[in-house]
């Protein structure tokens, strides 16, 4: 398989000590796996993410894109910029499309952005690494790189939205995605495609300044992966691993539950799978040990 | 009342459909709406609204100014985009509930306490700082939005969230006094400075 180069978009909530540190060691582990040689934007800058647009607006919120895909367009180019993170990607595609679609905004765009000697073409293509493993990569592919299948596993696939809408994944319908639990099957797991919660909102950010409306979605994200026999919850979003995984204590005790279900990527399930360490698939990562993957990974 | 809202209501007294269609995000899609209904359906938040955005964009064809613009229905979206996908006529939902969200707030229509509308100002004054967000002072920053006491309070009631992301390696005490940045940040920032004064400059040519 000859190497794949994209131009990377890691995004804040992957760097060192955030959010979804993790995220990004063990997306580094299944690219390294999957010959897939990612070069960082140089320079990169927050997208807004799916909030800042309150302080932002319109023009200045679409410039912080803009600026990424002028650099990308210079430093790396000819390559796709990918991003790992649904808002990442959301934000710079939305950028793209819009001023694509508005010669004015276009303009604008580029007045701002000379001020700090960019200039934006909008030529490059702007993906979601779950395109790259399904269209590119191939679920046969996956297949073939797995060493130790995670086999006797349950595993409820967590669409979630960002990644689902509004640009989606080609071919994959808005309300009842499948290729993460295609993906899920590939691994030797066993997926749940009837899980009805797949694409219900977290609250995404709203998980900060409205956490009681937030935590009452997310009570019944895991609530429907249990009532389906799951092990744990995959997912291919940041904010939805987070939200999901980190606010159980929490809704344990508003609610009398007793959640303590593991939330992973769907990078970590393929470098276990691969036969990588649990450390190179940042199972140390998990707030919920996921013990199930880290028994596999130390076999 | 800010001067730029009274210089708007003496421009458009008789439209804000028209007032929306010039200085609303996406605000053009308006009239396009057939009230189905479905967007208000979908919202995962829904109950929350006062006015679901089915209800909204009749308001505005409805010239319901003052209820549009004061509620904080708009800042319930968690940006889902399940209206958006649904949307049998294809209007850009999301994208013109966030745009009314940010006009209600140019104007200063929009209460002060609301969090979102808060949170929102908190994560762009964050990211402003270096280009890219600080997730540490983000945190305590939404803890201390009330004043000292609250956020005491608030970071003692989360003190085993931040040890459980600690631990995990996905939280660093380091970001208080660092933190990640983008190099250029000059530029960076004077890029945004810029973007600003063409969008302000944008609104000023309506009234």
């Amino acid at each position: 398989m000859a190497k794949i180069e994209l131009s990377f978009y890691p995004g804040c909530s992957s760097q060192k000590g955030a959010t979804s540190s993790n995220y990004l060691v063990s997306a580094q582990t299944m690219c390294e796996e999957l010959d897939i040689q990612l070069n960082e934007i140089p320079d990169w800058n927050c997208c807004g993410a799916s909030i800042g647009y309150g302080g932002g607006g319109e023009l200045p919120r679409l410039a912080l894109s803009a600026r990424n895909i002028a650099l990308s367009e210079e430093h790396n180019s000819g390559q796709e910029i990918v991003a790992t993170c649904a808002a990442c990607w959301l934000s710079t595609r939305e950028a793209k499309e819009r001023l694509h679609e508005d010669e004015q905004m276009f303009k604008d765009a580029n007045a701002a952005l000379s001020e700090a000697g960019l200039k934006y073409k909008g030529e490059a293509n702007v993906r979601h690494m779950v395109e790259v493993l399904v269209e590119d990569i191939g679920f046969d592919t996956i297949k073939s790189k797995v060493k130790k299948p995670l086999e006797g596993l349950k595993i409820a696939g967590y669409v979630g939205c960002q990644t689902n809408r509004p640009f989606g994944i080609a071919g994959e319908s808005f309300e009842n995605p499948q290729y993460l639990d295609k993906i899920v099957e590939s691994v030797g797991a066993e997926s749940i495609p009837g899980y009805e919660k797949k694409v219900q909102c977290c609250g995404g950010a709203l998980a900060f300044s409205e956490p009681e409306k937030s935590q009452e979605m997310i009570k019944g994200i895991i609530e429907a992966a249990y009532d389906n026999g799951a092990d744990m919850i995959v997912t291919p979003c940041p904010l939805c691993q987070a939200n999901v995984e980190i606010y159980q204590d929490n809704i344990n005790e508003a609610y009398g539950t007793k959640f303590n279900m593991p939330v992973v990527y769907y990078s970590t399930l393929m470098s276990v799978a691969f036969g990588r360490s649990a450390k190179e698939a940042a199972l140390d990562g998990q707030v919920i040990p996921a013990k199930q993957l880290q028994e596999i990974a130390d076999k | 009342m800010s001067d730029l809202n009274t210089a708007m209501i003496e421009k458009y007294r008789s439209s804000f459909l028209k007032e929306v269609e010039a200085n609303v995000e996406e605000g053009e899609w308006v009239k396009m709406c057939m009230q189905c209904g479905v967007c208000s359906g979908s919202c995962p938040l829904g109950k929350h609204w006062d006015h679901p955005p089915q209800e909204i964009f009749m308001m505005i064809r409805a010239n319901k100014r003052d209820e549009v613009l004061s509620t904080d229905s708009m800042w319930m979206c968690t940006s889902c985009y399940n209206c958006i996908s649904r949307c049998p006529r294809g209007l850009p939902i999301t994208h013109i509930m966030h745009g009314l969200a940010v006009y209600s707030k140019r104007l200063g229509l929009t209460q002060k306490q609301q969090p979102t509308a808060q949170f929102s100002q908190i994560f762009w004054d964050n990211l402003m700082k270096k280009g890219r967000v600080n997730e540490l002072k983000l945190g305590l920053s939404i803890y201390f939005k009330d004043g000292f006491g609250q956020g005491v309070k608030n970071a003692m009631a989360n003190q085993k969230l931040g040890q459980n992301m600690m631990k995990a390696k996905r939280m660093n005490a380091m970001e208080f006094f660092s933190g990640h940045s983008v190099k250029d940040l000059s530029g960076f920032q004077k890029m945004v400075k810029k973007a600003q004064e063409i969008e302000a400059g944008n609104i000023k040519d309506f009234k």
